[in-house]
């Protein structure tokens, strides 16, 4: 009755007695193998959690540090002058420091936090599970997928040094290779958007724009890479490897949310990572892709001729609008799951939840004009841009009554995950609605690149995004770690948290409807933002309401990981098959070599006449084993046949 | 706990419709013909975000506030899967909101955008380069002088590489102040010496990015006097936040004088009219502003 399936293939000529000998996916012993090189998806799961913990804290100091610089202008922090000698001297932040945070902020933020947590995060550790495999379809490229995100932020941090420090900046290597650095920023200065001409030019463009630049293309390059090997896997692990019974439309919607992001990743970053290859080349091969003639600098015309600044506009949207959903699309399908397991109801609308995804993945490629109406591209062009960007806001608000619609009737338990995910619809709400005005191109001449943007994009890739994060977090640490996180530190978390950023971002709205506009180092030169002193001020003292916050997590999950109450293995009574594994945490092979049979959808709660509230996916009953059967599957041989095999096709 | 975290839901909706309403802060007053036009679909689009957003914020608070889980847990929720028809329903009124105001939302842009100047158009030549406005006037002859790249020389003030040989550059001036009249048509041609730049003047309501290698015309009729402040909207490197200079809307015999002045005196003519014209729409001229 519902799509093909595609069952786990237990006649698998290469699985068995032929991989005897090293039991292929038995388990490692070795700590290294065990734990840094390792193929295990759940392993490489949380390698990728604590790598976006870890960039999401040094990105959110940054902002912090920014907040600080656009209040208190000229004041003199003498602990920055420590710790920044050449970007605070004295205490107070240049200008060109300011925005190289801008700049670095962004980058760590987008790729390492807002990328890889939700998708190569969750989606690694759970993906495998919920579908019922063993492991993802290429182990070996999944280690690497995070090995290479890994290096993408070693070679951005190292800008960080490059640029910061005279001593290595000035080191023959940097000088010859790199551009040269030690000019006292954090990196480049041109935004994570990095706009030729000024990314492309070099040192004369500039402060960090030398080696910080050629450092961060390159990082942001590697991590194309990785995002490329990461969706490859995703996608085909979706396909080929979900176990019997588990047709596409008994997928949980993260599932569908993981797929989604990963088609999206397949097809946007490559592009990227083309963009970032020709500035590259820009740079240090003396071509001119996007550098046009007659540039003047210092009196002497480049040699450069030909290019267009547009045309990396066009490369780097075409992979930045997907890119947005990138972030937002597992956020929503964290969401979806959770608030049905904790109002204890299905989801409302399932297939239409599916739907309205895949529609906003397919509209977000046709929409990244939208962040061009004012570059200088044919007016026309944009009109179509605009109209497309304003039929996206259907399938978002088709996921929004969902969710409402999940919600009436409900039996809602109060969780912390919970709790986030019913923020993340709020904050949803509140970040996307406000595409109306900037979708519309006579809406942009005078609301684009300013504040109004910036909230925007900060409330629903950002902010909505990490609460899904953060309810992920609350919701699957028990299965990851055994151990339960404190309730009352997650409450704790969640209420300054929630506030705070409301707090950051909606005045952030009435400073772009008064003009204020984006990557101003300070906004003392202007009197047509002295009315926005006040709000200034209350942004900057959520921030930092908001950032204290975030330590109670940060301790809460170091904590729980030793301390925490010891995790059953199904706490929060949900239906789907991470919570049917054999153990907790999930053994190597995630189900003790006994893969699970689906016999019903992922959201069955509240089912009248069930004993209980809530019916496991791999809860079979007379009615459901018929129908199982009748799609063709021998249900009991077909669980023992494929026990123990290996991957199909690995060596 | 879901009580409080409905009435939370409720307060931050309440407070952010605050921030919008309180008559504080709003749009800078309008001085071109396309303001009003433009002031009044932000006002539209607004209202119907505003209202969207509450209903969604009070729906949900009111779910949370209304079905949270008491007592006995055994009490079960309602087995529902969804409701096709209301999820036509809803789709089809979202789309038809969304989808109008999208095609409403095109209107004064493609009155700016989608037509030329009238032939008679005051023009300037807007050239920007880090950290600085030029503005080069073609002077009585209403003839533009030639200019190159590579005889900028910033050293000497000619920062646009205007050709002095060219006759039609004798009568030129380049300044860094924006002088334009009230009443007419003005266009500017927007260049670049190095960097992306983005001229932007918030009463004005337009913002162009003034791309290198592009000459990106821009026009609009201003219908107030006054002095305006003009920034740079496009991150163009360190001092990007000090790139600044100033939109004078002159009536048009005023501007007209102005022009006909040689280069010499035409700097501090600009100079008295930067200390004539306070921040601001002039008192007692224009009709008064309004949002």
């Amino acid at each position: 009755m519902e799509e093909a399936t595609t069952p786990h293939e237990p006649s698998d000529p290469h699985a068995g007695a032929a991989h005897e000998p090293h039991g292929h996916h038995g388990p490692p012993t070795g700590f290294i193998r065990k734990y840094i090189f390792s193929i295990d998806h759940k392993v490489i799961g949380i390698q990728y959690l604590l790598l976006a913990i870890f960039a999401a804290f040094i990105g959110m100091f940054m902002s912090v540090l920014m907040r600080l610089n656009l209040t208190w202008p000229g004041h003199k922090w003498t602990i920055l002058e420590t710790i920044f000698p050449l970007g605070a001297p004295g205490g107070v932040m240049t200008p060109e420091f300011y925005l190289s945070l801008v700049t670095m902020h962004g980058t760590i933020m987008v790729f390492f936090v807002l990328t890889t947590a939700p998708q190569g995060g969750f989606g690694n550790y759970f993906l495998p599970i919920q579908v019922g495999a063993e492991d993802m379809a290429f182990p070996v490229l999944n280690m690497l997928s995070f090995w290479v995100t890994f290096i993408g932020l070693v070679v951005l941090i190292s800008a960080i040094f490059v640029e910061g420090s005279t001593i290595i900046g000035n080191t023959d290597f940097v000088n010859n290779f790199l551009g040269g650095g030690g000019t006292g920023t954090l990196g480049p200065i041109g935004g994570w958007t990095g706009y030729p001409p000024l990314s492309a030019l070099g040192k004369i463009a500039g402060p960090g724009q030398g080696a910080g630049a050629t450092l961060w293309i390159t990082s942001i390059a590697i991590f194309c890479i990785a995002s490329l090997l990461g969706a490859l896997n995703f996608i085909t692990t979706l396909l080929n490897m979900r176990t019997r019974g588990m047709s596409l439309m008994r997928m949980p919607l993260t599932c569908w949310s993981w797929f989604t992001t990963a088609i999206l990743a397949l097809l946007a970053f490559p592009v990227l990572l083309a963009a970032g290859v020709l500035l590259l080349l820009d740079r240090h091969a003396g071509t001119s892709f996007f550098i046009p003639g007659g540039l003047v600098f210092s009196d002497e015309v480049l040699a450069h001729k030909g290019g267009s600044p547009i045309l990396w506009q066009h490369l780097f949207w075409f992979f930045g609008h997907p890119e947005v959903y990138i972030a937002i699309l597992p956020g929503m399908g964290v969401t979806s799951h959770i608030l049905s397991t904790f109002a204890r109801k299905p989801v409302f609308g399932y297939r239409a939840m599916v739907f309205a995804m895949f529609a906003i993945g397919l509209l977000g490629f046709f929409v990244w004009g939208h962040h061009m109406f004012i570059s200088g591209m044919d007016p026309r062009t944009s009109i179509a841009f605009s109209v497309l960007t304003l039929s996206i806001g259907v399938p978002s608000a088709i996921k929004t009554f969902n969710w409402l619609g999940t919600l009436w009737g409900a039996k809602i338990r109060f969780t912390v995950p919970m709790m986030f995910a019913i923020g993340f619809v709020s904050l949803f709400v509140a970040g996307g609605i406000t595409g109306l005005v900037l979708g519309q191109t006579s809406l942009d001449l005078f609301i684009h690149d300013g504040y109004f943007v910036l909230a925007h994009f900060h409330l629903v890739m950002g902010v909505a995004a990490i609460f899904g994060m953060f309810a992920g977090v609350y919701f699957w640490f028990p299965k990851m770690f055994g151990r339960m996180m404190s309730e009352r530190l997650g409450q704790l978390h969640f209420w300054p948290t929630f506030i705070g950023v409301y707090g950051i971002f909606v005045p952030m709205h009435i400073m772009g409807i008064v003009g204020m506009p984006r990557r101003y180092a300070s906004f003392q030169e202007y009197d047509f933002l002295r009315p926005l002193d006040p709000l200034v001020m209350l942004v900057t003292l959520a921030a930092i309401l908001t950032a204290a916050a975030q330590f109670i997590f940060l301790f809460n999950f170091i904590w729980s990981i030793f301390k925490g109450e010891r995790a059953s293995g199904n706490p929060w009574e949900a239906t789907t098959l991470e919570w049917v594994t054999p153990t907790t945490p999930p053994p190597h092979d995630n189900f003790g070599g006994h893969l699970p049979t689906v016999y019903r959808g992922p959201y069955e709660f509240a089912v009248p006449d069930a004993p209980e509230d809530y019916i496991l996916q791999t809860t079979p009953d007379a009615g459901e084993e018929n129908v199982a059967a009748e799609a063709g599957h021998t249900t009991v041989q077909g669980v023992q046949g494929s026990s123990g095999n290996g991957h199909n096709g690995q060596h | 706990m879901g009580r409080a975290l409905g009435v939370l839901i409720w307060l931050l909706t309440i407070g952010s419709v605050w921030l919008f309403v309180n008559g504080r802060w709003w749009l800078p007053p309008y001085i071109s013909e396309h303001g009003p036009a433009y002031d009044r679909q932000f006002l539209i689009t607004i209202i119907v975000v505003g209202l969207s957003f509450a209903a969604a914020q009070i729906g949900l608070g009111w779910a949370v506030w209304r079905y949270g889980a008491r007592g006995d847990r055994r009490e079960r929720a309602v087995y529902s899967h969804g409701n096709n028809r209301l999820e036509i329903v809803w789709t089809a009124i979202t789309a038809l909101i969304f989808i109008t105001l999208g095609l409403m939302g095109q209107r004064v842009w493609a009155q700016l955008h989608l037509s030329e100047a009238p032939a008679g158009a005051t023009r300037v030549h807007v050239v920007a380069q880090q950290f600085q406005w030029n503005f080069h006037y073609p002077g009585a002859d209403k003839n533009f002088g030639r200019t190159s790249p590579a005889l900028v020389k910033d050293s000497e003030l000619n920062f646009v590489g205007l050709d002095e040989q060219d006759a039609n550059a004798k009568d030129d001036q380049v300044v860094t102040t924006l002088a334009v009249p009230v009443g007419r048509p003005v266009e500017l041609t927007l260049e670049s010496k190095d960097v992306t730049h983005d001229l932007f003047v918030p009463e004005l309501r337009y913002k162009q990015d003034v791309v290198p290698g592009m000459a990106i015309k821009m026009h609009f009729t201003l219908t107030k006097e006054g002095r305006f402040e003009l920034a740079c909207a496009e991150l163009c490197g360190q001092l990007h936040y000090k790139m600044k200079s100033y939109l004078i809307a002159l009536p048009a015999n005023v501007y007209d004088e102005l022009v006909a002045l040689p280069q010499a005196q035409f700097q501090g003519r600009i100079t008295q009219l930067i200390k004539e014209y306070p921040i601001g729409i002039k008192q007692g001229v224009a009709t008064t502003a309004s949002r």
